[in-house]
């Protein structure tokens, strides 16, 4: 039976264990954090009980069921506050995969090196946000911290808070912030009704009715009425106003292509906004392992889930943003397979047909909260869109005007927009969509036009990061052992 | 107003008490619960932002709170660059706020004895 | 005069610009995008103190007198608006942490001395003034005031903007595929993925991929990739001043060991964050991550500065230094093939070396003498002559055709 290394213990990684465990394989399962469930299942920690948490959460009852299965299973060793900052590949084999395991960004963690047979990467996916002015200011969250920090700390990140961006996910998290004592002042989806109609049907939990979803979103929509919450398509945030925190945001109706209708601008006063127009994958592990990526930037699988790379599997978000049932099927086939089953086996048959469903709602899905390129209309000169260099659109213009149009690779390196710490994670598909737009087929001379080709190649490089997560060079320098 | 910790009696998920908690902010004392991260009890208790940038010197908290923006980096017992949403905080721990000047430009030192090293 | 430049990289873009500035109609051809090769994945230090007397300190030596001449030049030219090349003298600290190492560094100084490099020996104590947090148990410091840096890619980018301004065109996505031939032999232009471009000369300055290029020209160059990587840590408060390395990389510079070998060139920048390489490798055009390598490093940088221990990475990068087999770039016409010139086998020195190169390069087209003699760094001297067969169509001297 082969050794099967799981990275990351959120409903793709959970799924992936109990299946490869089915078929007999030794599982070892790693997450950064402490806690198993991912971001779906992001609960208290065990100091912190409580009688009905699962009144915060959708299948609560299958993570439990899932976390106390692995938890008791000889066979599945869970390893906590594992974060894998790099992998080495080799020929024919998954590769090695580096892990420093204690408190996160602690020093002297413990190391370890990891050879499995298969490797399933279940890494996920993190909160897209575009910038608009003001966005750098405190009280300005994304949608998935005010989610996560609901979950996992019951913490409201204010009284009065104005959810915005696109995606059926701003709805449980405006749930959310209402479990947790906030007032949400509305909700506010960029796209509207007309591509939201073509995209699935006109009132969202209907669609996640049909596509068996519906208890969760039902209870979000109850919640709505009850808490009489507006819930508006076609516009979005284009600024926030405040001197060392947010104080006003100001919202706009935005056309089809997301761009600002002028004159519609309405500020309202609010202790805190939070704004999430998507997720990106996380791909470092699946790029350092050698996985290759589609056209859609999204990890390449076949048909049992296995990547480019012989015994590499790849399950959920990171393979496409579906949600969480998309992630259980997707997750079980991984395990299955990696641990030496077939795709054929009748035990597989219910998550084929559920990762069959659960994709066709995906495409509707992208279709219709899709990011449009309206949005560059809202910045300003001024407006930060790489957060930890502080570098402003006006920069990137000026770096993008003064060279006559470089490359991305050389922009960034020029202005340092995505060179940061957290290594282009928030600005890194921004800066792309920006220098496209800023110099359009700039990268060819008189009567040549290729340009795309060479953008697609820079692309890889923002989200290909050698060392995974930060870790310290004393760490690095020490021998695993 | 600003963010804080939904009170226990509130809270429909009915918890049951938890262990209160303090540390020290920049030698401010601040409580929590256990099992807090240090960005939950800063949050928690109202403070929004505690790093300060280092190009324009601006304040930052938290942004994505599931640890990839590094917006919330502190330093905790002396070892600094510590996401706060990450890092549970324990009791009696020492956070100082960070600000990292961007380095200057800096005047060449001239060494008395330097002369007499050239040969 | 028509020159076409093969390579939008440092090299590529200095020898643009001199070229142009003398009013030779340049166009350069890039297979990619202009300073996505070498250019864009090493550092930026313009060394003296790593190099023992000889052609190649001569060649720095001229390049090092040019730097603040061509600083102020791109200032003038591009205006405030362009980014900061970051040109800054701000030195070097080379230590010995061991005591054997000691006397060959001050040995190694001395020598440098006589070949006028400023090379001054200095106390631990004074070499903790120059760099407080290094650590005390050094056993030997020399300071090198004249090293230097510019940001590579800032600076590749300006060169390529100031040789717009005097007319070089540059062709971005255009790879060269082979050579056009007159019928008496000579290399008159190149095929490329587009098309064709005719020209009294081409100038091979394809960085590592120099071979590559030379071959589809008709011709060998023993140029090859020695793979370099960098950590690079998080920004931190500024406690590192110079360019500060232990002495073990004097040695490494000048080997052609296949081996792994590191040595810790330590420095900040401006962005407050700490560069930390650079490691040297024969193994190919392979991009493969191999934790030992900066794992040797990170040993290698707390050996100095300790303090570093707790300090983050945040990554690493590298790229593949175009390797020579006498250590010597090449720069001038080949003379196997009349009409084709060499700008390249910089090794890890081309971005310090880019400006003497152009202007070396440019002086020998436009048949004026150059500022420095050219012969060491001729593809026809004799160091490389066992690495340079076949000759094709031998030809004593192309600048007569
Ligand atoms: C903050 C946030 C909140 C969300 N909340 C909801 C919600 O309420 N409802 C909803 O429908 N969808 C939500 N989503 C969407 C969510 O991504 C999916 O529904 C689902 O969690 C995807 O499952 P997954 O297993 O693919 O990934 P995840 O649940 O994201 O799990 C990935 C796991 O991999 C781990 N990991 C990543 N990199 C490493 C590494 N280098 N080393 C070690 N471990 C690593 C992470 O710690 C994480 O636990 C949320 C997303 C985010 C970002
Ligand atoms: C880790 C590392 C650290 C370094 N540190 C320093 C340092 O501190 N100081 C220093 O001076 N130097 C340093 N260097 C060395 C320096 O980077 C190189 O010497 C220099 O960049 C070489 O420049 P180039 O223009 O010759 O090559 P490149 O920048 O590689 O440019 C060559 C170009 O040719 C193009 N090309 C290739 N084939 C074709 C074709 N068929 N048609 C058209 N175009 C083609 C390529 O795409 C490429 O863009 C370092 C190098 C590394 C790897
Ligand atoms: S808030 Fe983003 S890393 Fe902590």
């Amino acid at each position: 039976m082969p050794d099967v290394l799981i990275i990351g213990a959120g409903p793709a990684g959970l799924s992936a264990a109990r299946a490869a465990r089915r078929l007999g394989a030794a599982v070892t399962l790693l997450d950064s954090s402490d806690e198993l469930g991912g971001q779906y299942w992001r609960h208290l920690p065990p100091s912190r009980p409580s009688e009905r948490e699962s009144v915060l959460h959708h299948g609560w009852a299958t993570f439990t069921a899932l976390r106390s299965e692995l938890e008791t299973d000889d066979g599945c060793t869970i390893i906590r506050g594992a974060s894998v900052w790099a992998i080495e590949t080799r020929d024919g084999r998954p590769g090695a995969v580096f892990a420093v395991i204690g408190e996160p960004d602690g020093a002297g963690r413990s190391q370890r090196v990891f050879e499995p047979d298969a490797l399933v990467l279940a890494t996920g996916a993190h909160d897209r946000t575009l910038p608009f002015p003001g966005w750098d200011l405190p009280g300005v969250f994304t949608a998935g911290a005010a989610q996560a920090l609901a979950k996992g700390e019951r913490v409201a990140i204010g009284s009065r808070v104005l959810v915005a961006g696109a995606g059926p996910f701003l709805l449980p998290v405006a749930a959310s912030l209402v479990a947790t004592g906030s007032t949400v002042i509305g909700v506010y989806e960029a796209n509207r009704t007309k591509s939201l109609l073509a995209g699935w049907l006109p009132k969202p939990w209907q669609l996640l009715r049909a596509a068996k979803k519906g208890t969760e979103l039902a209870g979000y929509v109850l919640n709505h009425l009850q808490h009489r919450i507006p819930y508006r398509l076609g516009v979005a945030v284009v600024r926030a106003d405040g001197t060392d925190r947010v104080e006003t945001v100001t919202i706009a109706r935005v056309d089809a292509s997301w761009a600002p209708i002028p004159g519609t601008e309405q500020t309202i006063a609010v202790d805190a906004v939070c704004v999430g127009h998507g997720f990106t994958p996380r791909l470092e592990l699946a790029l350092a392992a050698g996985c290759a990526l589609g056209a859609d930037d999204f990890v390449t699988v076949d048909e049992g889930q296995q990547t480019s790379v012989s015994s590499v599997y790849a399950a959920g978000e990171i393979t496409g943003i579906g949600g969480v049932d998309l992630a259980l099927a997707e997750g079980e086939i991984a395990g299955h397979v990696a641990a030496g089953g077939s795709v054929l086996d009748a035990r597989l048959a219910s998550a084929l047909a559920h990762r069959r469903t659960y994709l066709a709602f995906a495409d509707r899905i992208e279709n219709a909260h899709g990011i449009e390129t309206g949005w560059q209309g809202w910045l300003t000169d001024d407006t930060v869109v790489c957060r930890c260099e502080e570098v402003s659109y006006g920069d990137l213009c000026g770096a993008v005007a003064a060279t006559g149009g470089a490359s991305l690779r050389s922009v960034k390196l020029s202005s340092r927009a995505g060179l940061g710490i957290c290594q282009g994670r928030v600005c890194g598909r921004t800066v792309e969509e920006l220098l496209s737009t800023l110099s359009p087929g700039h990268s060819d001379g008189p009567g040549h036009s290729d340009g795309p080709r060479s953008a697609a190649a820079d692309r890889v490089r923002t989200d290909r990061r050698p060392i995974a997560v930060p870790l310290r060079l004393g760490e690095l320098a020490a021998e695993p052992g | 107003m600003t963010s804080f910790l939904l009170p226990p009696s509130d809270d429909p998920i009915r918890p049951a008490e938890a262990s209160g908690i303090r540390i020290a902010v920049d030698g401010r004392p601040v409580d929590g619960l256990a099992g807090q991260s240090i960005a939950g009890v800063l949050l928690g208790s109202g403070t929004l932002a505690w790093r300060t940038t280092s190009k324009n010197a601006r304040p930052r908290g938290v942004f994505c709170g599931i640890g990839v923006c590094y917006d919330c980096l502190v330093e905790v017992n002396g070892q600094r660059d510590v996401r706060a949403c990450q890092r549970r905080a324990a009791d009696g721990d020492t956070v100082s706020t960070q600000y990292d000047a961007l380095p200057e430009v800096a005047e060449p030192i001239e060494l008395p004895g330097e002369a007499d090293g050239r040969a | 005069m028509r020159v076409i430049v093969i390579g939008g990289g440092i090299i590529g873009a200095a020898t643009a610009r001199s070229l142009s500035r003398r009013g030779i109609d340049v166009t350069v051809l890039e297979r990619g995008r202009n300073v996505g090769g070498t250019s864009s994945g090493g550092e930026g230090n313009l060394l003296l103190s790593d190099k023992g007397p000889g052609d190649e300190l001569r060649l720095t030596q001229y390049s090092s007198t040019l730097w603040p001449v061509v600083d102020a030049e791109l200032r003038d030219e591009l205006g405030p608006a362009f980014p900061s090349v970051e040109f800054e003298r701000k030195g070097g600290v080379v230590v010995a942490t061991t005591a054997q190492g000691a006397q060959p560094l001050h040995d190694f100084a001395a020598l440098q001395r006589t070949a006028g490099v400023d090379a001054r020996p200095v106390s631990r104590d004074d070499a903790l003034l120059l760099e407080p947090h290094l650590n005390p148990a050094i056993t030997a410091a020399i300071h090198y005031p004249e090293d230097a840096q510019v940001q590579p890619v800032i600076m590749t980018e300006a060169l390529i903007a100031s040789a717009k301004l005097s007319g070089a065109q540059f062709f971005e996505n255009e790879a060269v595929l082979a050579g056009i031939r007159s019928p008496g032999g000579e290399l008159v232009g190149v095929r490329t993925t587009r098309g064709t471009h005719h020209a009294d000369a081409v100038v091979v300055a394809a960085g590592p991929w120099s071979g590559d290029v030379s071959e589809a020209l008709g011709l060998s160059l023993p140029v090859k990739p020695r793979r370099g990587m960098v950590l690079v840590t998080s920004r931190m408060p500024h406690r590192i001043f110079h360019k500060v390395y232990d002495g073990d990389y004097v040695g490494v510079v000048g080997s052609s060991n296949a081996a792994l070998q590191t040595s810790s060139v330590i420095e900040t920048t401006a962005a407050g964050t700490v560069l930390i390489g650079s490691s040297r490798q024969q193994i190919g055009f392979d991009t493969r991550l191999t934790v030992a390598v900066l794992r040797e490093l990170a040993q290698k940088a707390l050996r100095l500065f300790p303090f570093l221990s707790e300090m983050m990475v945040m990554r690493s990068y590298g790229g593949f230094r175009p390797f020579m087999p006498d250590h010597l770039p090449v720069i001038g016409p080949d003379p196997r093939l009349p009409g084709l010139w060499h700008a390249t086998g910089h090794e890890g020195a081309g971005i310090g070396l880019s400006v003497a190169t152009g202007a070396m390069l440019a002086d020998l087209l436009a048949g004026a003498p150059p500022a420095l003699d050219a012969a060491p760094f001729s593809p026809a001297r004799a160091s490389l002559a066992p690495f340079l067969a076949p000759f094709l169509t031998p030809f004593p001297d192309s600048r007569a055709a």
